[in-house]
């Protein structure tokens, strides 16, 4: 089945420019799955989502059926079609980011 | 003489570029809000046509290192992590905090060290990094612990003499060696006084903030420690505090003069708690008999109400002769001397906060 990636504006110059990311994946696949078959086709931009070990990035939201899925990536299931939405977390105010 | 500088700040890159005694163009910011914790100007291929090296970190999309052969007019940057933990490591890299050039007759080989603290080394000219298992895996690791501003490996000198012999600090690790191109690894800080621990002489775990090689004598360090001024003339096996004339002995960078031993320069900050120019004035120290003495140099830098921080990698040596000097703060002013520290101008101003700073001239 294909999900789709719907990439946050700073991610898209890492895809040609493309808002949408289409990815296969199996049935039953879970985001997990769906991150990984975009780390083979979209390098650039699963390295940005998640880091070396694996894990969402600290100040990046993934939402699955309008569901924040931070710590469940392995357990959501998708369906065919779904959308997986990338957007940078609300993270403004600390030393770093000011 | 022809001059580049790359500033990294907390908000992106900016280049400035110029002649010595004329105006300074600014271009900027590259990469914009994007943490620029280090730069690399390799001149080991062409001293004129440097390549140049820029790592940076967003604080959403994470670490980055992007390479440019054309003096920043384009840049490459790898789609895959450019300098990643290994699967199963257990770790990831937060930020590249250093990037430094391999042995002057290996131009392909560049180090990097990152945070957590752990050294890579590319051998392909920065294309692809791959993680020094050997400091990886050394015991000690599981106990060195972060400073305020991370667990980070920040300094990487090489031995002129021979490739194999390299220098690594750790804040907070202290000083690690290795004779044998980073397979084995000991710990060199003894003399290093922890005070910030119960039992200060420790044979690791100090707070080293930045190491300088002597250009003379390669067996001779200038080491600013989170507390302390320190030489050593053994080969970074032992060390010996040399103070005298420091206004105080806490501060962030140290730079060694990149030809003329006995020569390296400090910017001394009021202690630990405030970290800002000591008496609200901007003074650069700098030592000619190897650290014996440090006299200051405040010629064109501001002498009352500046309280400025300069990080530990925010102050550099062009290489060109004389040596010209550079650095940042933290409140984004840049300053540099091209007559090694007598006479300083202000080259830019309003920038964001400072975090690195490398320059060549030729």
């Amino acid at each position: 089945m294909r999900v789709v990636f719907e990439l946050a504006g700073p991610l898209r110059q890492h895809a040609a420019g493309a808002v949408d990311v289409e990815v296969d994946v199996l049935d039953g696949a879970s985001v997990t799955d769906a991150l990984d078959a975009l780390a083979k086709a979209h390098p650039a931009v699963e390295r940005r989502i998640r880091d070396d070990e694996g894990l969402l990035r600290r100040h990046v939201n993934l939402f699955a059926g309008g569901d924040l899925v931070r710590g469940s990536e392995h357990s959501t299931v998708l369906c065919p079609g779904e959308r997986l939405v990338v957007l940078p977390a609300v993270s403004g105010g600390g030393v770093g980011l000011s | 003489m022809a001059t580049t500088a790359l500033i990294g700040t907390a908000k992106g890159l900016f280049v400035l570029a110029g002649e010595r005694g004329g105006t300074f163009t600014e271009r900027g910011p590259l990469f914009a809000g994007e943490n620029v914790d280090a730069t690399l100007l390799d001149t080991r291929r062409d001293a004129l046509h440097p390549t140049w090296f820029v790592a940076s970190m967003s604080f959403h999309w994470g670490p980055t290192l992007r390479r440019s052969d054309d003096g920043g007019a384009t840049w490459t940057e790898k789609d895959e992590a450019p300098v990643a933990f290994p699967e199963g490591a257990g770790a990831s890299v937060a930020r590249i905090w250093q990037l430094a050039p391999g042995p002057a007759g290996e131009p392909d080989v560049v180090y990097a060290g990152v945070e957590p603290a752990a050294l890579f080394q590319s051998s392909d000219g920065g294309r692809s990094f791959q993680l020094v298992e050997g400091l990886w895996n050394h015991p000690h690791r599981t106990q060195w612990a972060p400073g305020g501003g991370g667990l980070c490996l920040h300094t990487i000198l090489v031995d002129p003499r021979d490739p194999d012999a390299l220098i690594v600090a750790i804040s907070t690790g202290g000083v690690y060696r290795s004779d044998d191109a980073g397979a084995t690894w000991r710990p060199s800080n003894r003399g290093i006084r922890a005070v910030f621990l119960p039992e200060p002489d420790v044979e690791f775990g100090q707070c080293v903030h930045k190491v300088g090689r002597d250009a003379a004598d390669p067996d001779r360090f200038y080491l600013q420690h989170h507390w302390g001024v320190y030489r050593s003339d053994d080969g970074a096996t032992t060390w010996q505090p040399h103070e005298a004339g420091l206004p105080s002995t806490f501060g962030m960078p140290i730079v060694a003069h990149p030809r003329r031993g006995g020569t390296a320069w400090l910017i001394p900050l009021q202690s630990d708690e405030y970290r800002c120019t000591p008496e609200g004035r901007c003074r650069v120290y700098r030592t000619r008999d190897a650290a014996e003495n440090w006299e200051a140099l405040s010629d064109g830098l501001p002498q009352s109400d500046a309280h400025v921080t300069v990080l530990r990698d925010a102050f550099t040596c062009d290489g060109g002769d004389p040596a010209g000097l550079w650095f940042g703060t933290r409140s984004g002013e840049v300053y540099a001397s091209f007559d090694e520290g007598d006479r300083w101008e202000l080259i830019a101003s309003h920038l964001p906060p400072v975090l690195s700073v490398r320059a060549t001239a030729g």
